[in-house]
């Protein structure tokens, strides 16, 4: 009760903090806030050129290859954008917590909301593909009720972001390496997880690198996701329940690893 | 009788101080396992108990690294108590630095609204006040530049016009009374003298017992992390200067 109504007046305070970084992300670039749409889409072109004729050839199960690129695309730039801006949020914020009493959580809050609202917005891109190859190509994106299901994923993967942002914010403070570590972890990341190609398409043999690859949250979420926007049929259930219990899981570590620890922040940043 | 703006019982600060540099972290584990890894204990504050009733105003007297500062952060909030509790009813406006809670790359005016937000007041309400800040601070002709192109002094008046035009209860004063040029130190001294005139409660931390004077009705001394004394301002300003000509 005491921290409901603590959030509630500090509402403000998340609604300012989470304008500010939307705002301050695009501004004195020419372009503004055009980019949230402008930078997903060539950075798709690009992987589509690169890979289209290695994993994108007729004849895979794949309806339409830039589709599949983008939506894996969008999922992993959005999950490693927020961890990676809630991981260095209470740093960043040093300069106030360490003066003016603020609830510390706002911080790695704020940032994954605010990319969650620059992700909302280049989803639009995806829709402009959407569009674009059901009228004008060979291979439709099979449109159908199931397209309805898509938040779904996408409320997953926001769980996901927070839980783990949360950890890493936590750790950051009293290890500071781990920036570097995340760093290459997410790169490790990007390649681990299916966006430009299927785990099917890599003919492993070694099962438990297959298990491995299969073991990735972010798998199941993508998996999920492109069930609804491009193949048009229900997602395996089991996507669901492993992707949603795993990103619960790691909130509840999240908040209770931050909430241990808040009171030590001060003394280290 | 109401209830005291500040209530603090019994309340000690901790701070652990590394006594040997542990520089990586092979060093780090070793010690760790072998328990070798000594913390020396610093008591910043021990056992300190005051109350502070509505509308008085305290000022909080001590020499460099007293704990004048922690104890100020302590009821403020920011730090948490090791032993003890406090107790603060009412708005609090910390001033412990001005301008603590702005962002650079933001205007002035952008700025009002997350300071304001910073210290848990709604957009709404800074709206009303808006007009109020921008008259006080000055500012009128820079409130759309980015504060990163203020002047220092600038920068003080915002936050100080912030700070005191969301009429807080309790208003936490750290050497700040020294802003801007000499014309906004009297704007400003005015300014927190009316504010008295409506019964806010002060903590005001000073080296000069000029200062203190002038402002408070009441002081504490603190020494060594101790609370050594407390009184009516003039009794204890007068013991003041006694420890000063000792040392």
């Amino acid at each position: 009760m005491k921290y409901i109504k603590n959030f509630y007046k500090y509402r403000f305070l998340l609604y300012e903090i989470v304008r500010k970084n939307i705002k301050l992300q695009y501004r004195d670039s020419v372009l503004g806030m055009f980019w949230t749409f402008l930078q997903p889409l060539m950075t798709t072109i690009i992987l589509v050129i690169i890979f289209g004729n290695v994993f994108g050839r007729k004849g895979t199960d794949i309806v339409n290859y830039p589709i599949y690129l983008l939506c894996g695309r969008l999922i992993y730039e959005f999950y490693s954008q927020s961890t990676k801006r809630a991981m260095r949020s209470i740093r960043n914020s040093a300069s106030v917590i360490k003066k003016v009493y603020v609830p510390k959580y706002i911080y790695p809050l704020s940032n994954v909301i605010a990319n969650f609202i620059t992700f909302v917005i280049s989803l639009s891109v995806l829709a402009c593909f959407i569009i674009y190859f059901y009228f004008f190509s060979a291979e439709p994106p099979h449109l159908t009720g199931y397209f309805f299901l898509f938040p779904i994923p996408i409320i997953v993967l926001l769980i996901l972001s927070l839980g783990v942002g949360m950890i890493l914010s936590t750790l950051e403070v009293f290890f500071k390496d781990i920036e570097y570590l995340y760093e290459v972890f997410c790169m490790l990341l990007f390649y681990l997880t299916p966006i430009f190609y299927q785990i099917k398409q890599l003919k492993i043999q070694t099962p438990i690198f297959n298990y491995i690859l299969k073991a990735n949250p972010l798998y199941s979420i993508a998996e999920m996701f492109r069930c609804c926007v491009l193949y048009g049929r229900m997602f395996d259930i089991y996507h669901l329940l492993y992707s949603l219990g795993f990103s619960i899981l790691m909130l509840l570590i999240g908040v209770f690893v931050f909430y241990k620890k808040q009171d030590k922040f001060i003394l280290h940043i | 009788m109401s209830k005291p703006a500040i209530k603090v019982e019994h309340m000690s600060m901790l701070f652990n101080l590394n006594k040997e540099k542990v520089d990586n972290l092979k060093e780090y584990f070793i010690k760790l396992v072998t328990k070798k890894l000594h913390f020396t204990e610093f008591w910043a504050l021990k056992d300190i108990s005051f109350t502070v009733e509505k509308g008085d105003r305290v000022g909080v007297l001590g020499f460099n690294g007293a704990g004048k500062s922690t104890l100020l952060k302590v009821i403020s909030g920011v730090l948490k108590p090791t032993e003890g509790t406090v107790e603060v009813s009412g708005v609090i406006a910390p001033m412990l630095e001005l301008g603590a809670g702005f962002d650079m790359n933001y205007s002035g005016k952008e700025n009002i609204f997350l300071y304001g937000a910073t210290m848990g007041y709604s957009r709404k309400f800074i709206e009303q006040k808006y007009d109020q800040i921008v008259e006080f601070s000055e500012l009128k002709d820079f409130i759309d530049v980015p504060v990163k192109n203020y002047s220092s002094g600038m920068r003080a008046r915002l936050g100080f016009a912030i700070a005191t035009a969301v009429e807080p209860e309790i208003l936490i004063l750290d050497e700040v009374l020294s802003v801007g040029d000499a014309k906004f130190r009297k704007k400003s001294e005015n300014k927190i003298r009316s504010m008295f005139e409506k019964g806010i409660t002060v903590l005001f931390v000073s080296h000069s017992t000029e200062q203190v004077l002038s402002i408070c009705n009441k002081a504490v001394i603190l020494d060594h992390g101790k609370l050594i004394a407390e009184g009516s301002a003039e009794e204890i300003c007068a013991q003041y200067e006694e420890m000063i000509k000792k040392k």
